[in-house]
C-alpha cells in the first residue's frame, strides 16, 4: 500500500532543497575584510556622506564595541566572526541606470529567476520598487509619480544627501544607535536601505516596495528603512527578500524604523525567505532584525510578516503606542523546516491612553526545527484604558520539532485588559487521511491544512503579496513532501 | 463493483478482519450491521485504504481492479467515498475551498484541468439545495464547531458533489435527530443510480427504514457471519446481537 506515515513526512522534509539557490556572478566592488573605525569612515566616504552622517555612525561603533552579543533567545548557533565580514559591497554598473535596458543583464536574469520582472511589476501591480541589490539601490521607479504627490521613495544613500533634515530628525528617533548589539552594529556600517516620506494628508496611491537580497559570499548585509508618515498620512509598504544558497552563514542585520505622526497609519509587510541553510542545516542567512514603529496620537502601524527563510532568525517588530488612541498590530507566519531556528514575535509598548494592540501569531514547525514566539506586552502607569489581544498558534509536523511560546505581560495600570489565547496542534494523520479519502494528495493537503492555519493572517496582506506568500508557504513546507 | 475476497487486515498486530467476503454489483445497497467492536468501521477503512490498517490476506477488487496497493486519493480519484464517523475539522478551510480542491484534484488525475468557477458555482447550489443546506453553512470552516448532524450532512453533500460510484456510509445516522436523519437519507436515495452502489454501515436498523438495503450481512468477530434481505435488520432490531453470537458461538 502507499503509506504515509510521520516517517516518511519527516524524510520528505529533509530533502526538500532551497528553490531559489543560485548565485549571480557580477563583478562588485567590495571593501576588505573586517572592521574598525577607518571602515565605517570608508563606508561613509564611499557612500559621500556629510560629516554628520559620519559621525552618527562612529558614535554608533564606539557603542558596539562596548558591547556583547545577547544570547537570551531560544536559538543555537555559532557566533559571527565581525572581523571576518566584508563591510561594503556595491554591484560595480554605477552610476544609476536611467531604463532597465541599462542594468546589468545578469541582474536581470536574477530577477527572471526570482521571478521578479520590473516592467511586469510596473504595469501589472502598479507597484514601485526600489531594487536593493547588494546593498545599494540599482534601479527607481515610479519615482515620478510619487514625486508629484510629494511623496519621497528613495534609497536611504540618496536621503541622506537630499533630505537630510528628514534623515537627521528621524533616524536613530525610534531605535537609538545603542538600541541594542545588532542596531549598533547596523549604524555603523549600514550600507543602504530604503527612505520613505509620505507628506501631511496624503494617501500613497500604491504599495511601495523593496526587493532586498543578498548576492555577495562572505558579504554581511546591513539594511536600513526609515519610513515616516506626517500627519494624516497613509502607506502600505511591502518588503521581500529572497537570498542565493551559500556554504558559510551569511549576517543580515537589519534597521527598520517607523514614524507614524499624528492620525498617520503605516501598513508594514515582509515576507521574508532568506537561504534556510541546507537539510542537515549547513549555511544559511543570520537574520538578527531590529525593526519598531512610533505612533503618535491616533496613529496606527501593522506589521505583517511571513518568515519562512533564514538558518536563525531573532526578529520582532515592535510598536510604542506613544500617543493617545494610537493602535499597534502584528501578524505573522513563521515557518521553520530542518535545523532552522526562529525567536520571533513583537512588542507593543502602551505609553499613551485608549492604546489597542493585536497580535496574531502563527507557527509552523517542521523537521528538525524551533519555532518560538516570544512577545511582550508593557501598560505604562498613564497608560489608562489599554487593551491587547494576542493569539499565539502552533502547529507542528512530525516528532522532531518544536514551539514555543513566552508571552511576557507587564501591565502597571489597573484599568488595562490584556487577552491572551494560545493552542497548539499537530497536522494529523486522520485530517491527511480525510483529504486522501476526498482524491487530495498529501502533499495538496498540507498545503490545504497549513493555508487554513495561516488565513487569518494571509488575509492581511495586500493582495498580490498574499498570493505570493500563499506560494512561498506552499514552496517552504512542499518540497518537504515529495 | 467492489468484490471483497477472503480480506484479513490488523492494526499493530491485532487482527481485525478475518476473511471478509463480500460482492456488492452497481445499482444495490447493502447494510452492514454487527455489534461494536465487530470490525465493522474497519472493513470501511481498509476499502477506502487507510495506512494504519495492513492487509495480511484476501483482495479488495474495485471494478476487476486490485485496488490494495493504491493510494488512498487514487482510490478516491476511481469512485471510492467513504462518509466518515467522525469527520475531522480543517480550521480555516472552508466547505467550499474543500470541495473545489478535492474536485479539482480528481478532475486532474483523469487529465482535466480545472472546473471553471461557473459550473463549481452551479454544482454546490444545486447539491446544497437538494441537501438543504444553507450557503453560509459553505463558507465555514470544515466542519469545525458543527454539529453532529451538520457534520453528517456535510458529508453527505460532498458525496453529492464527488458523485462516487462506491459511497461507504460509516455509522452515518449516529449522532442524528430524526429530522437530519430523514435529510439525509433523503439526499442518498437522491444519489442511488443504477450505476452507483452503497454500502450502509449501521449499528442500529433506524438508518435502514430510509435508506432500504438489497443485503444485510451481519459482521461478527471479524467475519460476515450472516447475510439476508432487509428482514434480517428487523430481526436484530428485535432480537438484538446476542442470538447471533450465540449461534455463531455454538
Amino acid at each position: 500500500m502507499n503509506k504515509y506515515t510521520e516517517d516518511d513526512l519527516r524524510e520528505e522534509l529533509k530533502t526538500k532543497e532551497y528553490e531559489y539557490g543560485f548565485y549571480t556572478d557580477i563583478e562588485s566592488d567590495t571593501f576588505p575584510i573586517g572592521l574598525n573605525e577607518d571602515i565605517v569612515k570608508a563606508i561613509s566616504l564611499k557612500k559621500e556622506e556629510p560629516e554628520w552622517m559620519t559621525e552618527w555612525r562612529l558614535e554608533a561603533f564606539k557603542a558596539w564595541k562596548q558591547m556583547t552579543e545577547p544570547d537570551w533567545p531560544n536559538v543555537k548557533y555559532v557566533k559571527p566572526d565581525f572581523q571576518a565580514i566584508s563591510y561594503y559591497s556595491a554591484p560595480n554598473s554605477k552610476p544609476k541606470y536611467n531604463s532597465l535596458d541599462e542594468v546589468d543583464p545578469e541582474l536581470l536574469a536574477t530577477f527572471e529567476k526570482l521571478g521578479i520582472s520590473l516592467d511586469e511589476q510596473k504595469k501589472l501591480s502598479g507597484v514601485a520598487m526600489d531594487v536593493v541589490v547588494d546593498s545599494v539601490s540599482v534601479a527607481t521607479t515610479f519615482k515620478k509619480t510619487l514625486a508629484e504627490k510629494g511623496i519621497i521613495f528613495m534609497s536611504i544613500s540618496e536621503a541622506i544627501k537630499e533630505h537630510p533634515e528628514l534623515v537627521k530628525k528621524y533616524i536613530g528617533s525610534v531605535v537609538p544607535q545603542k538600541d541594542n548589539f545588532y542596531a549598533a552594529l547596523n549604524s555603523a556600517v549600514f550600507s543602504d536601505g530604503s527612505f520613505c516620506y509620505i507628506p501631511k494628508g496624503v494617501h500613497c496611491p500604491m504599495e511601495l516596495s523593496t526587493y532586498f537580497r543578498i548576492n555577495q559570499a562572505g558579504t554581511g548585509q546591513f539594511e536600513r528603512t526609515l519610513v515616516i508618515a506626517d500627519k494624516g498620512s497613509y502607506v502600505s509598504y511591502l518588503e521581500g527578500c529572497t537570498a542565493p544558497s551559500r556554504d558559510e552563514n551569511q549576517l543580515h542585520a537589519a534597521v527598520v524604523e517607523l514614524i507614524a505622526l499624528d492620525d498617520a497609519e503605516i501598513k508594514y509587510s515582509t515576507v521574508q525567505n532568506w537561504y534556510p541553510g541546507n537539510a542537515e542545516g549547513k549555511g544559511g542567512v543570520y537574520n538578527f532584525v531590529t525593526k519598531r514603529g512610533l505612533c503618535e496620537k491616533n496613529a496606527k502601524i501593522s506589521w505583517t510578516q511571513v518568515e519562512t527563510g533564514s538558518a536563525v532568525t531573532w526578529k520582532y517588530p515592535s510598536c510604542i503606542l506613544k500617543g493617545d488612541n494610537s493602535v499597534g498590530e502584528f501578524y505573522s507566519i513563521a515557518v521553520t523546516n530542518n535545523y532552522q531556528q526562529a525567536d520571533t514575535g513583537t512588542k507593543m509598548i502602551h505609553l499613551g491612553k485608549n492604546t489597542k494592540s493585536t497580535i496574531i501569531s502563527k507557527g509552523i514547525s517542521a523537521g528538525k526545527s524551533q519555532n518560538s514566539y516570544r512577545g511582550l506586552v508593557r501598560v505604562s502607569p498613564n497608560a489608562d484604558n489599554a487593551r491587547n489581544f494576542s493569539q499565539c498558534d502552533s502547529l507542528l509536523m512530525g516528532n522532531e520539532c518544536g514551539a514555543h511560546t513566552f508571552p511576557y505581560i507587564e501591565a502597571k495600570n489597573k484599568s488595562a485588559i490584556i487577552e491572551h489565547e494560545a493552542t497548539t496542534s499537530k497536522i494529523g494523520e486522520d485530517q491527511i487521511f480525510y483529504c486522501n479519502q476526498r482524491g487530495i494528495d498529501t502533499e495538496k493537503a498540507i498545503a490545504l491544512i497549513v493555508n487554513g492555519f495561516s488565513k487569518d493572517v494571509l488575509n492581511k496582506l495586500p493582495m498580490e503579496f498574499a498570493v505570493e506568500a500563499q506560494k512561498l508557504l506552499e514552496i517552504s513546507l512542499e518540497g518537504s513532501v515529495g | 463493483m467492489l468484490k471483497v475476497k477472503n480480506l484479513h487486515a490488523s492494526v499493530e498486530d491485532k487482527s481485525i478482519l478475518k476473511g471478509i467476503n463480500l460482492e456488492i454489483k452497481p445499482g444495490e445497497v447493502h447494510a452492514i450491521m454487527g455489534p461494536n467492536g465487530s470490525g465493522k468501521s474497519t472493513l470501511a477503512s481498509v476499502i477506502a485504504g487507510k495506512e494504519e490498517y495492513e492487509v495480511t490476506e484476501g483482495e479488495i477488487l474495485f471494478e476487476g481492479e486490485d485496488i490494495n496497493e493504491l493510494a488512498a486519493e487514487e482510490r478516491a480519484h476511481k469512485g471510492v467515498f467513504l462518509s466518515f464517523q467522525y469527520p475531522v475539522e480543517i480550521p480555516g478551510v472552508s466547505v467550499t475551498n474543500f470541495m473545489k480542491t478535492a474536485i479539482n484534484e480528481t478532475r486532474k488525475s483523469k487529465g482535466l484541468g480545472d472546473m471553471p468557477a461557473k459550473d463549481m458555482l452551479k454544482l454546490i447550489r444545486e447539491k446544497a439545495e437538494l441537501l438543504e443546506i444553507d450557503r453560509n453553512f459553505l463558507s465555514r470552516s470544515l466542519n469545525e464547531g458543527f454539529s453532529g448532524g451538520e457534520k453528517k450532512r456535510n458529508e453527505i453533500f460532498q458525496m453529492a458533489m464527488l458523485e462516487p460510484k462506491l459511497a461507504i456510509l460509516d455509522e452515518t445516522d449516529s449522532g442524528l435527530d430524526i429530522d437530519a436523519l430523514r435529510i439525509v437519507a433523503n439526499g442518498v436515495n437522491k444519489l442511488k443510480s443504477k450505476d452507483n452502489a452503497v454500502l450502509v454501515i449501521t449499528h442500529y436498523q433506524r438508518l435502514l427504514e430510509y435508506i432500504v438495503p438489497d443485503f444485510v450481512h451481519v459482521l461478527y468477530n471479524g467475519r460476515i457471519v450472516k447475510s439476508g434481505g432487509k428482514e434480517l435488520a428487523h430481526e436484530l432490531e428485535e432480537k438484538g446481537y446476542d442470538w447471533i453470537k450465540e449461534e455463531v458461538n455454538a
